[in-house]
């Protein structure tokens, strides 16, 4: 395997999405190159950094009328 | 594993529990869940019709539904996939509707035939002894102090980066690793193939890292 294949298949990899002969070529490539292990550290670290990120809080559009609309539905039952 | 409070969801919150809140009408319940989703439900109606007032009108609808639906919830998928693929067939209708242009169907394939992860002047070329390997590898990060990578700064760029990507990417690694969703429910709630979800988030990723790449610096290593 060389590097411009391993890391087209870095996603599949974390997603265990590959069979299992790829992964042990993927692993392998990897314990014998520096580049596409820190490649794939930073692609882990892209990620957790992601799920670092708190979803801006935005104005709930229609707040009032959501109100409205759930405590009609709770009358209707 | 704990999570400290400000984190993105990532596993759903008790759906049983959430379903008999609300079908007990308890309306902070209702709104929360409201709260927690609308960002998302927004942007995704917002790709399928053609205005943000058209996109709000589909959120409102949607919740409609939601609430006329809850009864029948059974839990098959979890709640908040179950409100998203409202959501979208929704925003399908009503786009149908507006007579978009544009197939449905498109709005989450890929733009383009193929984007390579990395640029192909990274690697070694043909010829070369070693080709397609690392030519310019990639730095480690293990030096870049974890205060930094968490500062403003560093999240703003991922945060900016996010923003930056076509809708359909944006989308999918909002939803997988900002918010923590499965693929399964990414699948389900967007109607889309386990593989056409991969490419995206593959894409998406690809240039998160490459924004960050940037950012970082980049030892010029030779492999």
């Amino acid at each position: 395997m060389a590097c411009a294949e391993l890391v087209e298949l870095v996603t599949a990899y974390l997603e265990g999405a590959l069979s299992p002969e790829e992964r042990l070529r993927l692993e392998r490539h990897l314990s014998a190159c520096d580049g596409c292990t820190r490649y794939l550290e930073q692609m882990r670290t892209t990620i957790r950094l992601s799920g670092m990120l708190t979803e801006e809080a935005i104005p709930v559009e229609g707040r009032a009328e959501l109100l409205r609309v759930f405590r009609a539905w709770k009358g209707e039952r | 594993m704990p999570e400290t409070p400000e984190r993105a969801e990532t596993a759903p919150v008790d759906d049983r529990a959430l379903v008999r809140a609300l079908r007990n009408g308890e309306e902070l319940v209702f709104m929360g869940l409201v709260e927690r989703l609308q960002p998302t439900m927004l942007r995704i109606a917002l790709m399928y019709v053609q205005s943000r007032a058209v996109a709000e009108e589909v959120v409102q609808e949607a919740w409609l539904g939601v609430l006329k639906g809850l009864d029948g919830f059974e839990g098959r998928s979890s709640l908040r996939t179950w409100i998203l693929r409202i959501l979208v067939n929704t925003a399908k209708t009503r786009g149908v509707r507006e007579s978009r242009s544009v197939p449905f169907s498109s709005l989450w394939w890929p733009d383009s035939e193929s984007e390579p992860a990395v640029e192909p002047g990274r690697f070694r070329p043909a010829g070369d002894p070693w080709p397609n390997h690392w030519l310019d590898a990639p730095a480690s990060w293990d030096t870049v102090p974890e205060e930094r990578l968490l500062s403003n700064e560093v999240l703003g760029l991922v945060r900016e980066a996010i923003e930056a990507l076509p809708p359909n990417q944006r989308e999918v690694i909002r939803l997988r690793d900002v918010l923590g969703w499965s693929s399964a429910e990414v699948c389900e709630a967007l109607d889309i193939g386990e593989t056409n979800q991969r490419v995206l988030l593959h894409r998406a990723r690809s240039k998160v890292r490459r924004a960050l790449e940037g950012y970082l610096g980049q030892e010029r290593v030779s492999a």
